[in-house]
């Protein structure tokens, strides 16, 4: 297989605190698509602020789907579908463009506008906007796959308005719901200071970063509330751990539990009525469930080994978790209303860290084999199980909310960091790196 | 015949005591040469009934050094680990003593257990692997005679590694247990 690696660094200008970032994407660019996101017109006063051009070719290139061609190796820089040359873009192979227009009403407010272009369509009419029809001149948009009405937004929603304008995009040439408008949640530890934990929520491509809580003990194992408004998490501010949800809009707290012994792995059910989480009070680490509106707990397993890393089934019927009841730890599947229990797992010396892949079909997972630990996939009706990454201490995998790509951490040098895998294992990126050590990411839902 | 020696001996003798009496209830610098007097009988009496008490501080002195060799063990306040595993190594048991006679005669005393875990592995599989270790500790000092009151454990998992160096030998000293007191 050939393997390509490209570094392509898109730098953006940004009000925020991060001047520049850069997409690393290591491979699979080759089998992507390629498609143009030309520069947008800009009618200002000033300059454009952000350009938003390269916030869609960026989300574009990271669903892994699309490679966007950068704007010195376009044949031409149209500003209107009239002004297209479809022979200049389809000798490129480039089969799909996009072009927009931005103007600011008055200092702080812009509008703006963005049209899909079918190269090929466009090649057959000739691009022109008018075609003889049952021998009448009639205006022709065929080759217009999608056309936006005039989007007004403020100053601070450029990066937001690029994500929209990537979701629409990307589900007009896929048929796949786009994820470029969802937040990542993950742990930040810093190398010093005297609060060096922070739990940390960030768009999907790491800007606009903001903490949530800093604190001088651990904080671990973010999960979303279904609704995307709330957070559970362990923590261990009180010198034991708990857990804690967190409303991210009010900023308030409450600690769900705080048992002696281990309070962990809190992960809430698609429906949102109940947590399923891991507690050590009764000797084992064993697995609960916690109805979210009576706080009744329900445990799940006895044994007396290791129980531990719930993740709910999209149907919210079963569980996988990982145990050590075969041996060494290996993902099983308990029914939460049967209390059955199926091993899925059996390649590897060691299976952890497992979750359902949205549709349900799959189970994604860290895997260890001859010590190496990897994000895998396996399919639960053929059981076969594929590697995807190739990288180092992979660990934490976590879904976008349309099943296209993994985010994970991993180790790069010396640092965690964050990387992304599509689910087909064929394109792979890092996100950028700041200081310290990032873990634990949490991919929020659809917001 | 002994009924006359008792009585000379105690003709000779009495007129002494009452006069050693006598010059006790004298006035006061009198007084205070008795007490420096009965001070130097006092460290005479030390010096004749010497083998006595070098036995005593010979018995002092190896408590005393007992004690420091177990306070340098309970020093040791951290004990590693082999990958994956929980057992507590043949060469922690003195160390883990010292740290139980310590807690036997201490009974107020408590105990906090932290259990470690590598970077390798997820990070609640090693909230739980370090549960185990601390847990299996805190059985070590229970099985030597320690109140189950006195222990109390916490597993830190893989998140607060001793070295963050990703080797072999990091990996190794972050599989530990940590006694703090």
């Amino acid at each position: 297989m050939k393997r390509v690696l490209f570094a392509i660094s898109l730098f953006l200008t940004a009000f925020s605190s991060q001047a520049a970032i850069e997409i690393l994407i290591t491979e699979g660019l080759d089998s992507a698509q390629p498609i143009g996101i030309v520069p947008f017109e800009y009618k200002g006063t000033a300059q454009m602020p952000q350009n938003i051009a390269e916030i869609i070719s960026a989300d574009l290139m990271r669903s892994g789907k699309f490679n966007a061609i950068k704007p010195q190796d376009m044949p031409q820089h149209p500003v209107s579908s009239a002004e297209v040359d479809f022979s200049a873009w389809a000798e490129r192979n480039i089969d799909t463009i996009v072009i927009g227009q931005v103007k600011d009403v008055r200092p702080g407010l812009f509008i703006a506008q963005y049209q899909i272009i079918d190269i090929v369509r466009g090649q057959v009419t000739g691009g022109s906007p008018q075609t003889m029809s049952n021998g009448k001149l009639v205006e022709s948009k065929a080759h217009i796959l999608f056309e936006s009405r005039p989007l007004q937004f403020d100053m601070s929603d450029f990066r937001r308005v690029g994500h929209a304008m990537s979701d629409r995009i990307f589900e007009q040439l896929t048929g796949i719901k786009g994820a470029f408008q969802t937040k990542i949640a993950y742990v930040l530890v810093a190398d010093s200071g005297t609060r060096p934990y922070k739990l940390v929520i960030a768009d999907y491509d790491g800007f606009n970063e903001q903490e949530i809580v800093r604190s001088k003990e651990p904080l671990m194992s973010p999960s979303w509330s279904p609704d995307a408004t709330k957070l559970a998490y362990v923590t261990f501010e009180n010198r034991q751990a708990q857990v804690f949800i967190h409303d991210l809009y009010s900023g308030s707290r409450e600690m769900i539990a705080s048992f002696p012994g281990i309070n962990g792995a809190p992960s809430w059910s698609p429906d949102g009525s109940k947590m399923a989480l891991v507690l050590s009070k009764d000797g084992n680490p064993e697995i609960y469930i916690m109805d979210m509106l009576t706080r009744k707990l329900t445990r799940l397993t006895n044994n007396r080994t290791i129980d531990t890393e719930p993740s709910w089934s999209p149907d919210g019927e079963r569980l996988v978790f990982s145990s050590e009841r075969g041996g060494r730890a290996q993902l099983y599947e308990i029914n939460i209303n049967s209390g059955k229990v199926n091993r899925l797992t059996f390649t590897g010396e060691m299976n952890l860290g497992g979750s359902y892949t949205p549709d349900g079909k799959s189970l994604i997972m860290v895997n260890r084999t001859r010590g190496n630990y990897h994000i895998a996939k396996q399919d639960l009706r053929t059981g076969a199980l594929q590697v995807l990454t190739k990288t180092h201490l992979d660990e934490s995998p976590s879904f976008s909310p349309n099943g296209n790509m993994i985010i994970y951490s991993t180790l790069h040098g010396q640092n965690q960091v964050l990387a992304l895998v599509s689910v087909d294992g064929r394109f792979k990126a890092r996100l950028p790196a700041g200081e310290g050590q990032v873990k634990s990411p949490a991919w929020s839902p659809y917001m | 015949m002994q009924a006359n020696q008792l009585l000379k001996y105690l003709v000779v003798v009495l007129p002494m005591l009452t006069a050693a009496c006598s010059t006790t209830t004298g006035d006061e610098d009198t007084a205070g040469m008795t007490n420096s007097d009965s001070a130097q009988t006092g460290s005479m009496n030390n010096e004749d009934s010497v083998e006595v008490m070098t036995l005593e501080k010979k018995r002092q002195m190896e408590i005393e050094a007992q004690e420091r060799k177990q306070a340098a063990l309970r020093e040791t306040n951290m004990i590693f680990f082999d990958f994956d595993g929980s057992q507590i190594q043949a060469k922690y048991f003195e160390v883990l003593e010292a740290h139980a006679a310590y807690l036997r005669s201490n009974p107020s005393a408590k105990v906090l257990i932290e259990g470690h875990a590598d970077e390798r592995g997820t990070p609640e599989y090693n909230i739980a692997l370090g549960e185990r270790r601390a847990k299996s500790v805190a059985k070590y000092l229970q099985n030597l005679g320690v109140m189950s009151a006195q222990i109390s454990t916490v597993s830190y998992g893989e998140e607060k590694a001793l070295d963050r160096s990703r080797t072999e030998s990091a990996f190794a000293k972050n599989r530990r247990a940590v006694l703090v007191y």
